[in-house]
């Protein structure tokens, strides 16, 4: 049956795959070209992807639309797979078409054919035998017979098909044309090309008929070719010589027919496509409308209008979606409102709590005030009285305000009323007020890198409490050796970092220090007392503003606690322009527990706080110079003395989000500042970056071990990065 | 001296124990002081016993504070010092904002609510004449008065010691807590509130276009100064 495909072959096979041959090889051809104006060049991967952007760029809307839009997706995968199915079947049909047809035409012209062989060899046989006994005399005249014996059989027996077929006769295809058995046609036909040659072939090797379909032609200029079945046999003339006997019918008829199959079935094909498309649109449409409806009321839910509800009509599921929906917000708005209220008491209880308690606080405050006024009249006994009432008058005072302070932020109830501030103004009314305390302890306050503005969007309010607080700790607990205030803005952070050089914090206690209540020791002499709440409402304060407030201590090397603010207030924090382990760390300097130098002797043992303390503009030149250049190299993005330690010691935001951010800055700390993060390092962010992110819950990193292992490096190279934290440093998140 | 510390404080609380154990503070200090318990009496008293300064409890039986201080500042710039509880913003602000000069926070001393009332009080006495210029505005510091084309604007003595001291050095930036010690006399940080809520009431009363302020001009980052003259 090869034949069967000869008509419908170059129609298959030049369509479809066709195309995407074509479109690819026009796509590779630029491809290729792209690659030849490569070749001169160094490099060819930045070009091709130049080209792969441009290639893409037009693209890209409709892929967004493509990846955004499931009425699309839905619609164009329907038309594609029906277009799919439709072209399956109309193959199927067609070939089912075509072969009905072509079998009965084939058994009619079959018979036919045999029918007009059987013809030609009885005329063959009743010849007169004398034309026979010719062809061994002369030559001319017997071939004369037969010549006419052929054109008149060709004649007689086309005669009985006029337009059903034609006859040709040829002569066997190893004879030659000559002897006037020359090929003969009835109906102007074209042999030559209207009988295949392959054909040819086979008839003169057997004896038995022979068909294939072929294209007749015709000499006749103004007749068109036409399909056709052609039969041939070999069969011998009255002189007993073969020659081929072929009966050609053309199949036009049966063309047509599949013709007009084929069109009535692309276009019934088109139709079902078309309107599939068009049921899949609408009916997709029908489902999509409520969930996009549904999708833009989730929206204005989350953005806090708890009053927005989907339309339900009918008991179907979009409508089962709908009331589910609406039974979601409804719940969700009374949750919230519940909690709304809950707080709103809260805040109300507190408010009046603070009403109640204070009035008359007020009261015996003035009066102890007065009677304290009079306390020299008084005998001694009434006398310390007096003064102790008055003190602890003062003490509860405080202690009451922080309570209030704590329990506001508690409530929610804590409002940031951020403006921009200069850090310095602060700093320097804290440092102030911190003064006479300090001259009481023996104490030097020193603060460097004011020389720029450190302005931040901040409360000052807050921001005062804090660093009030930071500072007159330090000044607690200096043990009469200075405090440093260091103040520093790089990138979008500004950070204000108080050390002081006093018993330091053990490790572990860096990230306790922030919790309610804690004291370092509860046997140390409290000389000014504070509340124990005081780091705690700084902490709530810093993470108010999307802050950090970090600590980080050594027993006995002192300690430092950082403040670090956001420079506009709703800017994520990335990391802190002052590392939190200062430069003059123990460990820094590189020296063990006991404050010996790691190799060398122990001269130093002593001297180098107090070496620290004079080479005062040393370590200020060191620590804040570095700061502006590299923040001008790297300044869009991330303040480039964030460390991965650092960074990730985050005190979460109330908002969320600033985690993934940390991560993101923690993980690509290594490329951006290779130099220092060693494995310890790393394993400490591992160690710290958990608890502090997740659970919210105190972090404790390194222990002392971890921390030493890197500290060589650290300290031999740049100690601004090295620190990334060490023992006893903390990040706080209650 | 003494007539400087002089002066008439009606203190308007209803809480009994602490309005007598202010007045015992303030006549210990040289102060006449005189009581009223309730908001809506509060009034009658103050035309009564024409105070210089009057000292109101924010939560009062019948009208609130709040109330009674927007009703004595609508027809008196005598100095208001709040007595509050709550330090939460919004009270204060709201307290500010109905026309109090300052406030003070429950539970205080009695030195610094003394220093309050004579910070308050002092401002009446410094008559230098003096004429000042600040935007389209001419002052006249002894004679108490603000014109604009002639027209004359009436500031509270708070608000005129405000424009007064950004009016004299047109040149400098005041931060809040600059004036905060010269307007408000603390020496010691206090509220930068206090400075935001007048200089808006200030604004309002002095500025054709509150929104577009040109006799007050905000320093962003820093704080105000006087607009060119």
């Amino acid at each position: 049956m090869s034949g069967d495909s000869a008509a419908s072959a170059p129609g298959r096979s030049g369509g479809r795959p066709g195309r995407p041959v074509g479109r690819k090889g026009s796509r590779w051809g630029r491809f290729l070209e792209s690659g030849l104006l490569l070749q001169g060049g160094v490099q060819g991967s930045p070009v091709i992807r130049l080209f792969m952007r441009w290639v893409r760029r037009p693209l890209l809307p409709v892929m967004r639309l493509w990846r955004r839009n499931i009425q699309l997706k839905v619609v164009v995968t329907t038309l594609l797979m029906s277009l799919g199915v439709v072209l399956l079947l109309g193959f199927v049909v067609i070939g089912q078409v075509r072969n009905g047809l072509l079998d009965a035409k084939v058994k009619a012209s079959q018979s036919q054919a045999t029918g007009g062989f059987a013809v030609a060899k009885q005329r063959a046989e009743e010849a007169p035998s004398g034309t026979g006994d010719d062809v061994t005399t002369v030559d001319g005249r017997p071939a004369q017979n037969v010549i006419q014996w052929m054109s008149d059989l060709v004649s007689s027996l086309s005669s009985g098909g006029q337009g059903a077929f034609d006859v040709v006769t040829l002569p066997p295809s190893d004879a030659d044309g000559t002897g006037g058995r020359g090929p003969r046609a009835s109906g102007e036909v074209d042999w030559s090309r209207s009988v295949p040659a392959d054909l040819r072939e086979r008839i003169g090797s057997s004896t038995t008929a022979a068909q294939s379909y072929t294209r007749i032609t015709y000499n006749n200029e103004t007749k068109d070719s036409q399909p056709g079945l052609v039969i041939g046999k070999q069969v011998n003339d009255p002189n007993g010589d073969p020659y081929q006997l072929y009966y050609l019918f053309p199949l036009t008829q049966e063309e047509k027919s599949l013709s007009l199959v084929k069109g009535t079935l692309a276009t019934a094909g088109l139709f079902v496509v078309v309107l599939l498309g068009a049921i899949a649109w609408l009916v997709v449409r029908q489902v999509v409308t409520p969930v996009r409806m549904a999708a833009g009321i989730a929206e204005r839910l989350s953005a806090g209008r708890l009053q927005e509800r989907m339309k339900v009509t009918g008991e179907d599921d979009i409508a089962r979606l709908g009331e589910a929906f609406n039974k979601m917000a409804q719940n969700l708005q009374l949750k919230i409102s519940q909690l709304e209220d809950l707080s709103r008491m809260q805040r109300r209880f507190v408010s009046d709590v603070s009403h109640e308690l204070r009035t008359p606080l007020t009261t015996v405050r003035m009066a102890a005030d007065v009677i304290h006024e009079a306390r020299e009249d008084f005998d001694p006994v009434t006398a310390r009285s007096a003064e102790l009432l008055a003190d602890q008058l003062d003490r509860f005072e405080s202690l009451l305000a922080d309570l209030l302070e704590i329990s506001r932020f508690d409530a929610g109830a804590a409002a940031l009323e951020a403006e921009p501030i200069d850090l310095r103004e602060v700093v320097r009314r804290v440092v102030s007020g911190a003064e006479p305390l300090a001259e009481r302890k023996g104490t030097r306050i020193r603060v460097l890198g004011d020389q720029q503005p450190v302005v931040a969007e901040a409360d000052a309010r807050r921001v005062e409490r804090v660093l009030r607080n930071l500072v007159v700790n330090a000044v607690e607990h200096g043990e009469g050796r200075d405090v440093v205030v260091k103040l520093a803005a790089a990138g979008g952070a500004v950070a204000v970092a108080v050390r002081d050089y006093g018993v330091g914090l053990k490790p572990g206690e860096a990230t306790r220090v922030f919790s309610r209540f804690w004291r370092a020791d509860p046997a140390r002499a409290r000389t000014t007392g504070g509340t124990g709440l005081g780091l705690s409402i700084a902490l709530e304060d810093a993470r108010l503003h999307g802050g950090w407030l970090q600590a980080w201590g050594e027993p006995g090397g002192g300690s430092q606690f950082r403040l670090t603010l956001p420079r506009t207030a709703d800017e994520p924090l990335r990391g802190s322009p002052i590392p939190l382990e200062p430069k003059d760390s123990r460990r820094n300097r590189g020296l063990d527990d006991a404050g010996l130098p790691c190799g060398g002797g122990d001269g130093e043992k002593r001297a180098t706080v107090p070496a620290q303390q004079a080479s005062g503009p040393a370590p200020q030149g060191a620590k804040h110079d570095p700061i502006p250049p590299r923040a001008a190299t790297a300044a869009p993005t991330a303040d480039p003395t964030a460390l991965p330690g650092n960074g990730a010691r985050v005190v979460p935001r109330p908002a969320s989000g600033t985690r993934r951010q940390d991560d993101a800055t923690a993980a690509d700390q290594p490329t951006r500042d290779g130099e220092v993060s060693g494995p310890a390092g790393a394993a400490d962010n591992g160690v710290a970056r958990g608890p502090a992110g997740t659970a919210r819950g105190p972090a404790v990193s390194g222990s002392r071990e971890t921390g030493r292992d890197d500290g060589a490096a650290a300290s031999g190279g740049e100690a601004e990065r090295g620190d990334a934290h060490r023992q006893g440093e903390a990040s706080r998140g209650r | 001296m003494m007539s400087f510390m002089k002066g008439r404080v009606l203190v308007v609380d209803d809480d009994t124990a602490l309005a007598e154990m202010l007045g015992i503070v303030l006549r210990g200090e040289g102060f006449e002081p005189s009581f009223v318990a309730d908001g809506d009496k509060a009034l009658a008293a103050f035309r009564e016993s024409k105070p210089d300064l009057v000292l109101l409890d924010l939560m009062l039986p019948g009208r609130d504070g709040i109330e009674v201080c927007r009703l004595i500042r609508a027809e008196s710039g005598v100095p208001i010092v709040m007595l509050t509880a709550k330090s939460d913003t919004v009270d204060v602000v709201v307290g500010l904002e109905s026309g109090a000069d300052d406030y003070i926070v429950k539970p205080f001393k009695p030195k610094e609510l003394v220093a309050r009332i004579r910070a308050r009080l002092r401002r009446s006495e410094e008559p230098a004449p003096e004429q000042l210029a600040i935007g389209d505005l001419v002052i006249d510091v002894a004679g108490h008065s603000v014109k604009r084309d002639g027209q004359s604007i009436a500031l509270t003595p708070l608000e005129f010691d405000l424009l007064v001291a950004l009016a004299r050095k047109p040149w400098q930036v005041f931060t809040r807590e600059v004036l905060l010690e010269q307007v408000w006399g603390y020496r010691h940080a206090a509220d930068t509130r206090l400075v935001n809520v007048h200089v808006q009431r200030l604004r309002s009363k002095v500025e054709k276009d509150p929104e577009k302020p040109e006799i007050v001009v905000t320093v962003r980052g820093v704080g105000y100064k006087a607009g060119p003259s």
